[in-house]
């Protein structure tokens, strides 16, 4: 029989960590349960809803979708180790109220962060098409796709807010 | 929920991996990308004894232009497979198809192996390799086998896969350079799972080649409405004939949210939208 745990050895936020974990346990309840990364939230773990959205070696993964076992000698961010990177999108989100509950936030976040590296200027269906895979129960996405357009102009120097 | 306890390997080479798969047989299950695998792990729909995990075999991560016909290893994920310029160059249909693929954080790990051995019916790229008349090399530690695509599906996760080979290599003909190829589905919402889609190739030498999503057990070639199209030029009346053709040449399975006839009234829609972009 082969061991239900194996050591990983991973950068999550800048910071080597090693540990011994249990084969089945995903990226996420690691995250969470181990190192006290509670900003991934668990949704559905079917890998349907995007709560769980963290980075892994600079694109965004579900946490759910991946073993931790699987991240070994990888680099982990999560949206506690974001903070400077988003500070525009945090702004944006805040005062368009593109939040209610808050659950989706970390994982929308990061999911915009990284259709903004990629596209500086998204039109808002390439916004709505690029979150598809973050689900909100709370605002109708419609403020978080103004969230988002507001911080790709405010990064063009356009109009704030 | 939790994924059920298992045991994991992770192979550091192709033979390694094969000889843990001929010793665990079907108590065994490859992981590659793990977006099908870890979802139906957490709904305890699957509970193998051993994960053997071939992420990191990097030889199956290449794509290479050949003579004829470009391969691509088993674990080319669909981010890399829409970003490669060889495959914009030579099969244009398949980036086409993965943006329907989910959402961008599974195309950042989920492989065009993985989606093959896995065989949903609503799969893009299964379809895309069926109209591209693609075959898949099969490999054990009994030898290997290419299976062509038409061969390899056979039912709702079922594949010509025995339970001690690996999908190491999708080979793809290179359409020639006046095919067009056109990709549509449809479904609720952006990356949710087809209710119908169409991957459409055209050849002016051996007539089109139209895959089917979504619609059957498998992914299926329409090949009543291909035999009427290569027979004659395309025009607007053959078109609207060609579009009835296709309706009646799939019995889609019954399923309350999306009855037989709805689907057979959605293939004829994708059919009539690829239609139109060739005239």
């Amino acid at each position: 029989m082969t061991a239900k745990t194996r050591r990983i050895a991973l950068t999550v936020n800048g910071e080597e960590v090693s540990r011994e974990v249990p084969v089945r346990q995903n990226l996420v309840d690691f995250l969470r349960h181990d190192l006290g990364f509670t900003g991934s939230h668990v949704g559905c773990e079917q890998g349907a809803c995007g709560a769980c959205t963290i980075v892994l070696n600079n694109e965004t993964v579900r946490g759910c979708l991946v073993l931790a076992v699987q991240a070994d000698g990888c680099e982990v961010r999560t949206i506690e180790g974001s903070g400077d990177l988003l500070s525009d999108l945090r702004e944006s989100f805040h005062a368009l109220n593109a939040l209610q509950c808050g659950f989706c936030t970390p994982g929308m976040m990061l999911s915009a962060e990284e259709l903004l590296q990629a596209n500086p200027t998204p039109s808002r269906q390439e916004i709505r098409d690029y979150l598809s895979g973050n689900f909100c129960r709370c605002t109708g996405y419609q403020a978080i796709v103004d969230a988002v357009a507001d911080a790709a102009a405010r990064r063009r120097g356009g109009a704030a807010l | 929920m939790k994924a059920p306890d298992f045991g994991y390997e992770r192979p550091g080479n192709l033979e390694e991996a094969l000889r843990l798969l001929a010793k665990h047989g079907d108590d065994a299950a490859i992981i590659a990308g793990g977006q099908s695998l870890l979802a139906l792990l957490n709904f305890r729909m699957a509970a193998p004894e051993l994960l053997i995990d071939i992420g990191r075999l990097d030889k199956l991560k290449q794509i290479s232009d050949q003579d004829g016909h470009i391969e691509i290893g088993g674990l080319v994920r669909h981010c890399d497979l829409a970003a490669s310029p060889l495959i914009a160059r030579s099969l244009p249909l398949l980036p086409r198809a993965i943006s329907h693929i989910a959402h961008p954080a599974v195309r950042h790990r989920g492989t065009i192996g993985g989606s093959l051995a896995m065989a949903d019916p609503a799969a893009e790229l299964a379809a895309c390799c069926l109209a591209l008349d693609g075959q898949f090399l099969l490999i054990s530690e009994r030898g290997e086998r290419w299976v062509r695509a038409e061969d390899f599906f056979q039912g709702v996760y079922e594949t010509a896969l025995a339970a001690d080979e690996i999908l190491t290599t999708v080979r793809l003909p290179k359409p020639g350079p006046d095919s067009v190829g056109i990709f549509k589905e449809i479904a609720r919402r952006q990356g949710d799972f087809a209710m119908a889609g169409l991957a459409f190739l055209t050849d002016p030498q051996t007539g089109p080649r139209i895959a089917l999503l979504g619609v059957s057990d498998r992914p299926l070639l329409a090949h009543g409405t291909m035999a009427f199209l290569k027979d004659g030029p395309l025009n607007e009346s053959r078109a609207n004939e060609a579009v009835d053709l296709i309706g009646g040449e799939v019995e889609p399975p019954e399923d309350p949210a999306y009855p037989p006839a709805y689907r057979r009234h959605l293939v004829r829609v994708l059919l009539r939208r690829a239609l139109t972009e060739l005239l």
